[in-house]
């Protein structure tokens, strides 16, 4: 039971991980390299966009992601810490279920 | 008072600060030496990495360096906190969790074998020593330039401060000096950057300032960046002169190597529970990122500035700074069309003008003309940065030898208080070192450096991510990996670098990447071959699964 959630807990993590570095390759790579030529054709003030996530933007979204994971593995750390809690109760009462 | 008074003041009061903290944070223990003890708050420890994270490379050079590559700088600016995600996300709550020393304590234990500790020790101190020197170089400079003092005698202060409270304080001293330093420096950097940022545009926030319209009705700030760059024959600032491939295999290289710096990986040891690491990482980024958003913004107030400047006037009305800079050799002017102005052109047969790249972010509040105490604060920042990186290098280096090479390679049976000793006299040896590359700096420390990322990038990432994500790597996989991504991005960097730098251009690149992006295909290399030996030698024994099954949950929260 605890070893279930154990596993689950690691599934759940590495999804979270792999969500947030899709996002984190996307800005960097995707819009700060590949297509930052076509995204200076969009201006907004005196920046050109693709320009402006290169040199900006990709950190702000940067620091949003590490705050992003902070938030998402704090709660599921909770969620585990209830889990393992209640199947350690479960093992404990014996038959009582 | 003049700028030299000011920047004694400063200099003066800032390392008064650094030697009452080592004072007051005296280690006592190995566990304090190494980990300050292991209860540093999440907050304090974020200032401290942030500080120890940016160098004198990120204060000094960084804005200077992008002021001459325009858009493509921006894989410094992507790199180097890009690859701060990867630490956050993929090492930095998992080395917690594991809970040792070092980096080399987990390559050695997760990997049950000494041949891959002493490989992981000799990745650590060759990155480390290779740091060190830049940044007392760095030091040195400014010291030669505010202070006017011999550069030999600078960096032997430098090195004595640094000296003194690492090894009182171990990384308990470091790790409350590096949060003062931090403090010193981001002041030191953003206000001469609002300043500047108000007086051209009227903007109070210079990221804002950045995209706004100059206040001499000249249009956007980039704009009018464009238009003189064009007119001199300087390339376009806003666009991108590098191909899309070395732009992008730089940037991953940086990345990486910079998930793998041990200096930065070992911050993460010192909070008291992974949650708190996870913590830190964020408060961390938050503290960097303050200043890699104002350096791109400095960059082009930088630039322009420095175009309108100098710029086609006469060469007996330069401003006072000019030449106090040309007699460090940072600024070279040649008449060579004898006509006693200056040209400073994009046409290298033309231009008359060399401008050191270093200089831009120091050399930035005199050439817009700011009050004096600010441009001595310049010079505490660049000394908080270089010192706050060097404290926390040459902390891996004494852990490493004391730690990892004597007590759990060659010693195992000193008691706690000699390897205390021996910690002490390796950082006292290191910063002898260091101080005589400082003082006799090698011709070639940039190639130097990106050799030390690449290395990071090709043999520590990728055996600490396996490490962790991957229960089936073995001793055997993590060994040939780390040797074989190690040895190619050597080989590649040696062979453009050192042997034939005739052919170091993009033509003969493989793929078109340069060697500063070679370490991304290092990286791999490194997961290729490791992947493949260990499918073909016996799974890591039961008890060394365990650990990464421990490493990956929680515990205690």
């Amino acid at each position: 039971m605890a070893d279930n959630s154990a596993q689950n807990y690691w599934k759940a993590n590495i999804k979270i991980v792999l969500s947030l570095l899709s996002v984190w390759f996307f800005i960097s790579f995707g819009c700060g390299i590949l297509f930052v030529d076509t995204l200076d054709t969009i201006r907004f003030g005196g920046f050109k966009l693709g320009f402006w996530i290169a040199q900006q933007g990709s950190i702000f979204v940067f620091v949003g992601l590490i705050f992003a994971y902070i938030h998402l593995m704090d709660k599921l750390d909770d969620k585990y810490k209830l889990e393992s809690a209640n199947a350690r109760d479960t093992e404990a009462g014996g038959d009582s279920e | 008072m003049s700028v030299q008074v000011w920047t004694y003041a400063f200099v003066i009061l800032t390392f008064g600060l650094y030697i009452g903290i080592a004072i007051w944070s005296r280690a006592s223990s190995t566990k304090e030496f190494y980990v300050a003890g292991g209860n540093v708050p999440p907050l304090a420890n974020g200032m401290a990495t942030a500080a120890d994270w940016m160098s004198a490379a990120s204060f000094i050079s960084m804005a200077g360096l992008i002021a001459f590559l325009g858009r493509d700088g921006a894989f410094y600016l992507m790199g180097w906190t890009g690859g701060y995600v990867l630490l956050a996300l993929l090492l930095a709550p998992y080395l917690r969790k594991f809970g040792k020393f070092t980096v080399p304590d987990f390559i050695g234990d997760r990997y049950y074998s000494r041949t891959a500790r002493l490989i992981a020790v000799f990745c650590a101190i060759v990155i480390s020593f290779v740091y060190v020197c830049g940044q007392m170089q760095g030091a040195g400079i400014v010291f030669s330039r505010f202070l006017e003092v011999d550069i030999r005698i600078g960096v032997i202060i430098g090195m004595g401060i640094v000296f003194f409270y690492a090894v009182m304080g171990g990384m308990k001293g470091i790790t409350y000096t590096q949060v003062a330093q931090y403090c010193v420096l981001i002041f030191a950097f953003m206000v001469p950057a609002i300043f500047i940022s108000i007086q051209m545009t009227g903007q109070f926030i210079p990221q804002i300032g950045f995209g706004s319209e100059l206040l001499d009705g000249s249009g956007y700030l980039l704009d009018r960046l464009d238009g003189l760059s064009e007119e001199l024959g300087f390339p376009t600032y806003t666009d991108g002169h590098r191909s899309t491939q070395d732009v992008f295999f730089i940037t991953a290289a940086l990345m990486f190597g910079t998930a793998g710096l041990p200096h930065v990986i070992i911050r993460f040891f010192t909070v008291p529970n992974v949650r708190d690491a996870r913590k830190s990482a964020g408060y961390a980024l938050v503290f960097i990122a303050i200043l890699y958003t104002t350096a791109p913004a400095v960059s082009a107030f930088a630039k322009t500035n420095l175009i309108n400047t100098v710029n086609n006037i006469e060469y007996t009305a330069v401003p006072e700074w000019f030449t106090k800079w040309e007699t460090t050799n940072l600024i070279v002017f040649d008449d060579k069309n004898g006509d006693g102005r200056i040209q400073y052109v994009g046409d290298p047969e033309i231009n008359e003008l060399q401008v050191n790249r270093d200089i831009m972010v120091l050399a930035n509040p005199e050439i817009a003309g700011l009050p004096n105490w600010v441009v001595a604060l310049v010079a505490a920042g660049a000394l908080a940065a270089a010192l706050s990186t060097a404290a926390g290098l040459l902390l891996v280096i004494s852990t490493s030898v004391a730690h990892d090479l004597l007590k759990r390679s060659f010693m195992p049976k000193i008691t706690e208080k000699q390897e205390l000793r021996y910690a002490r006299i390796s950082i006292f040896v290191a910063v002898l070192i260091a101080g005589y590359f400082g003082i006799n700096p090698p011709a070639y420390v940039a190639q130097v450096v990106a050799f030390a990322f690449g290395l990071a990038a090709a043999s520590f990432f990728p055996a600490i991510v396996m490490g962790i994500f991957y229960k089936r790597m073995n001793r055997e996989g993590a060994i040939a990996g780390m040797l074989a991504g190690f040895g190619f991005t050597a080989m590649y960097i040696i062979y453009f670098r050192f042997i034939n730098p005739a052919v170091d251009n993009p033509e003969n690149w493989w793929f078109g990447i340069s060697p500063e992006g070679i370490g991304a295909l290092g990286t791999m290399v490194n997961l290729a071959v490791a992947y493949t030996v260990a499918k073909f030698t016996p799974a890591p024994p039961l008890e060394v699964q365990k650990i990464v099954e421990d490493i990956r949950l929680p515990g205690d929260i």
